[in-house]
């Protein structure tokens, strides 16, 4: 008798150690996280949203901060010994100073290092007053110059002597929450009209279908252009931001709704839906408890791959000067002080800063999505 | 030059293994075949699904798609000028088997609707494999090709040529697909489980077709199938193959009037029979097929064999010897010394 | 087709009519600091283009124009008809677009192919990496880096189709050349994004078909790998590799009027941004309705290509 119970509690065990049930979004992680390069830029996406929550407490310099003195100064390298004057070396984080020379006959600035001026640089300094989180108020930022009346351009200064380094790091808050605001919007209009599209059918599908095709065979810049040159430049900052994001959430939702109707059509047939339909459930419960769950992985890999769109949108709206408007910091408003080629040649930085940022989270960005997607299809192998 | 080929013979296969190198491990799907196809006869080939027939028949055309790979053995093909070619061997996308391939030793295939091109029109298809072969103009090669769809049947074939596959029902498409086959008037035919896709009247249709294309052409035919009705209807010679082994062979009569080995004979006994009223059941081959990288140490039927010989069974593999009127694979009829 | 066309048109001229006020109002602004009185020309005006009057009919008036005169309205700030500006910058836009069009095509139907038969190659991760930079690198960023990179390294002078010494001057073979050695820039440009995606989709759509039995077929009958290659699945891989046209064509629009703002190319980029900045209505709006009438058509016409090409199509 003992011995039948101990045999049939092996079998058990032996039962959970082969057959684990796994729900769908444990087989999604499992299969996500076989994908190196998409985990890896999940990662590098997290810390780029990681420094648009941080922000100022990042950004060693005030950015709208200007100085005349520092226009268009290259970056400064960070150096990590000084010589004493008895010749010992010593372990100092540090910057150089730079000087600049005004050249009259050139009408040209020319920085040089200067080796006798350092800048002590460390974590955990004291600067500009901000409210970490936009909660409360703090004057500790990570990294930046130990004395508070220091500045240092690690990533150089624009025409205005402001901190590149700093005005990117807060660009990020605005770029990024662009892409996943505008990914927001384009999710509601898309889920709504796709599903009601692909669940009614009929003429309320054609009209619909009609409509996406006629969005989607119409060059985009060009209508974007027309409606963001509408916004008025004396409206506030904020309104400004989320006209651009609706503008820019124009171009993700069609591709988002045709997924979604798709997935309608194919789940409409299915057995459980009508299983569910001759359970007397409504509509409305049938779509939100069934169809929504079976294809939800399907809408998360579309969104991944809609957010650098966005954000490539919002970027080339603002470069030309009719989308976000310069008090407000974005890659793209950054990338507009590149505009003309000769402020690129005098300060390559500008250009390269930003342009590596915006490269780097589409980059990510759209391997994640990569990711999320194989993940979340049942067929690829 | 070898001199072992036997007389008559067209084709002679000696422990082909063709193995497939998964992630998951080695596929065994044939796994040492000896086969012998003759001239101007039909061979059989039968098994369950899964059995590595139409892997076998695939790799006597080198065709079989990666990671599958020829690991050992010959397919010693005698040519019409009396050479012999190692097809095992010959390089792949060499001329030699080019030349082959479509000229000396035809293939059709299981899926009429996916093995055509789908937006070329038929006739273009034929065409192209006359003009791969043979030297004449396009406009001959387009007289023969349409001449072949008449001799297929297909009716109107000066329309049917213009026509592209999906046009055609299944039973014509597999038509064209014959007429393809037989453009170059090829010596061996392989036919991998020709009627599978079609229904039962075209079923018919399609194997006396062949049946008759036979007798025109003399040439052989080598049928791959798992149905036994077929086999039993046009069949000269029958190999019956279990997990990548030929277990038994010989002529149709003698597979079907006396089968010796235990897996042949389960087969037989599963087939209901007109006119033989039994109570009951019909018997089934007890277990299921082993899991192809779970092969069974020893004879791969053992674990589902009635007279499976514990010691004997499972420690070696056996070779086929002759028994009855057929030659088998089986420990019954042979020592356990052979193979190891 | 026409209510696509329609539906452009109301759309176009709904954005134009969006900010408030009109150039009217700042023409007459300034004309007032300036002190002079010029309410009868521009009173004539508004009457002309039905200005200050409701919506529809103003819709209308220009519709009117356009389609009965061929008439597109006035370019308030250049205080000259529209039709006389537009022309020749359309016809860079569209032809900077076709000739990128082949440029995308003749490199990403090799590659893509290179890429699906040898895959998981050396060459295949390369493709598919540098695939991935150039979906990634916005078209204006690139040809800022361009610019850049022929400045600094080669010294090339960059903007513009043609050099400075050649404005104006009629047409020679000396300018040709010189056209030749700008003009692949912006080509280039414009059409790495969509080379990149293309060779994705002609990756994934070859890889569909590798594998089909049909293809088997062609092997067995004794075709070379690279005749079967070519006539079965590439020919079949490219149908649905035609429809892209159809999605092409609007972005290699836009992006030609983005990189033409960059690149200050006399197409219609610069002059719809400027349009559009000082409330230019008329000229924005031409701008915007006859690239998007243009485009709608392009893509009409990779459809009827499509068919022609593809007999499963011309079945249905």
């Amino acid at each position: 008798m003992s011995q039948a119970v101990l045999s049939h509690q092996e079998d058990v065990d032996d039962f959970d150690d082969t057959v684990k049930v796994l729900g769908p979004w444990a087989l999604v992680w499992r299969k996500f996280k076989r994908h190196r390069l998409a985990m890896w830029s999940g990662v590098v996406v997290a810390l780029i949203y990681l420094v648009a929550i941080l922000g100022e407490f990042l950004a060693p310099v005030q950015i709208h901060d200007t100085s005349v003195r520092n226009t268009f100064q290259p970056p400064q390298a960070i150096h990590f010994f000084v010589t004493r004057e008895d010749g010992s070396r010593e372990f100092l984080l540090h910057a150089k100073g730079m000087k600049m020379e005004l050249d009259r006959v050139a009408l040209r600035r020319t920085f040089t290092v200067d080796e006798s001026k350092i800048i002590p640089l460390g974590f955990w300094v004291r600067g500009y007053e901000y409210k970490f989180l936009g909660l409360l108020p703090s004057k500790v930022h990570l990294f930046g110059p130990t004395n508070p009346r220091d500045t240092v351009y690690l990533l150089g200064a624009d025409r205005l002597g402001r901190d590149v380094l700093s005005r990117i790091i807060l660009g990020t808050r605005v770029s990024m929450s662009i892409g996943l605001v505008g990914v927001a919007v384009s999710l509601v209009i898309g889920v709504l009209l796709g599903g009601a599209s692909g669940y009614y059918g009929g003429w309320i599908d054609g009209l619909i279908q009609r409509f996406i095709e006629f969005i989607r065979s119409v060059p985009t810049i060009p209508l974007w252009m027309g409606l963001a040159a509408a916004i008025p430049l004396d409206w506030p900052p904020l309104r400004t931001y989320f006209v651009v994001t609706i503008i820019v959430s124009m171009i993700g939702w069609t591709t988002l709704a045709r997924e979604v109707r798709g997935k309608f059509l194919s789940l409409r047939n299915e057995d459980f839906i009508i299983a569910a339909r001759l359970d007397g459930l409504t509509n409305w419960e049938i779509i939100v408890k069934h169809m929504v769950p079976s294809f939800s992985s399907h809408i998360i890999a579309s969104l991944t791959l809609a957010v650098p769109l966005m954000i490539l949108a919002e970027t080339s709206l603002s470069f030309l000067g009719i989308g976000l408007q310069p008090p407000i910091v974005s890659w793209g408003t950054l990338l507009k002080e590149a505009q003309n080629i000769r402020s690129i040649i005098e300060a390559p930085w500008l250009l390269i800063a930003p342009g590596t940022m915006i490269v780097i989270a589409v980059l990510t960005l759209n391997f994640l999505g990569d990711g999320v997607r194989d993940a979340a299809d049942p067929h690829a192998h | 030059m070898r001199t072992e080929a036997v007389p008559g013979a067209l084709l002679e296969i000696s422990g082909l293994k063709t193995h497939f190198f998964t992630e998951d491990g080695v596929v065994k799907a044939v796994d040492g075949v000896d086969l012998t196809v003759y001239q101007n006869r039909t061979i059989c080939i039968l098994g369950e699904s899964g059995c590595g027939k139409s892997i076998m028949a695939r790799s006597i055309l080198r065709i079989v798609d990666a990671p599958g790979r020829i690991t050992d053995g010959r397919i010693l093909y005698r040519a019409a000028d009396g050479r012999e070619i190692d097809l095992a061997t010959a390089r792949q996308g060499s001329a030699q088997l080019r030349q082959i391939r479509g000229q000396d030793i035809a293939m059709i295939f299981q899926e009429p609707m996916t093995s055509l091109g789908p937006i070329q029109k038929i006739g273009k298809q034929i065409v192209e494999t006359i003009l791969l072969h043979r030297k004449v103009s396009k406009a001959e090669a387009k007289e023969e090709a349409i001449e072949m769809l008449d001799r297929v049947g297909i009716p109107d074939p000066r329309q049917r040529f213009e026509a592209y596959p999906f046009e055609l029902s299944g039973g014509m498409r597999q038509r064209a697909m014959i007429a393809m086959a037989l453009s170059c008037q090829p010596r061996l035919l392989i036919a991998d489980e020709p009627t599978t896709a079609l229904d039962v009247t075209t079923q018919a249709q399609i194997l006396d077709l062949i049946a008759e294309l036979k007798e025109e052409f003399a040439m052989a035919v080598m049928l791959i199938t798992h149905d036994l009705g077929v086999v039993a209807e046009v069949a000269e010679d029958v190999a019956v193959m279990y997990m990548g082994r030929v277990v038994e062979e010989g002529d149709v009569y003698a597979i079907f009037e006396n089968p010796q080995h235990p897996y042949t004979r389960a087969l037989m006994a599963s087939v209901p029979r007109i006119g033989v009223t039994k109570s009951g059941r019909l018997p089934a081959i007890k277990g299921m097929v082993p899991h192809p990288l779970a092969r069974p140490s020893g004879c791969p039927f053992r674990t589902r064999c009635d007279s499976a010989m514990p010691g004997v069974c499972d420690t070696s593999v056996p070779d086929l010897v002759p028994a009855g009127d057929s030659r088998t694979a089986c420990f019954l009829f042979s020592d356990a010394t052979g193979n190891g | 087709m026409v209510p696509t066309l329609l539906l452009v048109s109301i759309t176009t001229f709904v954005i134009i009519q969006l900010p408030p006020g009109d150039y009217l109002d700042s023409l007459a602004a300034e004309m007032g600091e300036s002190g002079v009185d010029n309410t009868a020309v521009l009173e004539s005006l508004r009457r002309q283009y039905g200005l200050g009057e409701p919506f529809y009919v103003q819709y209308f008036k220009w519709m009117r124009g356009i389609l009965l005169e061929g008439d597109f309205g006035l370019s308030f700030e250049k205080n000259r008809p529209v039709t006389d500006l537009i022309w020749d910058r359309l016809g860079w836009t569209f032809g900077i677009s076709i000739m990128t069009l082949l440029f995308i095509w003749l490199t990403a139907l090799p590659i893509g192919i290179y890429s699906a038969v040898r895959k998981y190659s050396v060459g295949d991760y390369v493709a598919t990496f540098f695939g991935f930079i150039g979906l990634a690198i916005p078209n204006f960023l690139l040809a800022l880096v361009m610019m850049y990179v022929a400045f600094k390294f080669f010294g090339q002078s960059v903007g513009g189709l043609v050099s400075p010494e050649y404005l104006g001057e009629p047409w020679t073979w000396a300018k040709f050349v010189d056209l030749l050695k700008h003009i692949w820039m912006p080509i280039v440009v414009v059409g790495t994004s969509g080379a990149a995606a293309l060779i994705r989709i002609m990756r994934a759509n070859l890889l569909d078909e590798l594998y089909r039995p049909y293809v088997v077929t062609a092997r067995a009958k004794g075709m070379t790998e690279f005749q079967l290659l070519l006539r079965y699945p590439v020919r079949v891989a490219l149908n649905p590799f035609i429809s892209t046209i159809g999605w092409i064509l609007p972005t290699l629009v836009s992006g030609e009027i983005i990189v033409a703002v960059v690149m200050n190319l006399p197409t219609t980029g610069p002059l719809l941004l400027r349009a559009l900045l000082v409330q230019d209505m008329f000229l924005a709006g031409s701008l915007i309705l006859i690239v998007s009438m243009l485009t709608v058509v392009g893509t009409l016409i990779s459809d009827v290509l499509l068919a022609l090409v593809d007999p499963r199509i011309r079945y249905q």
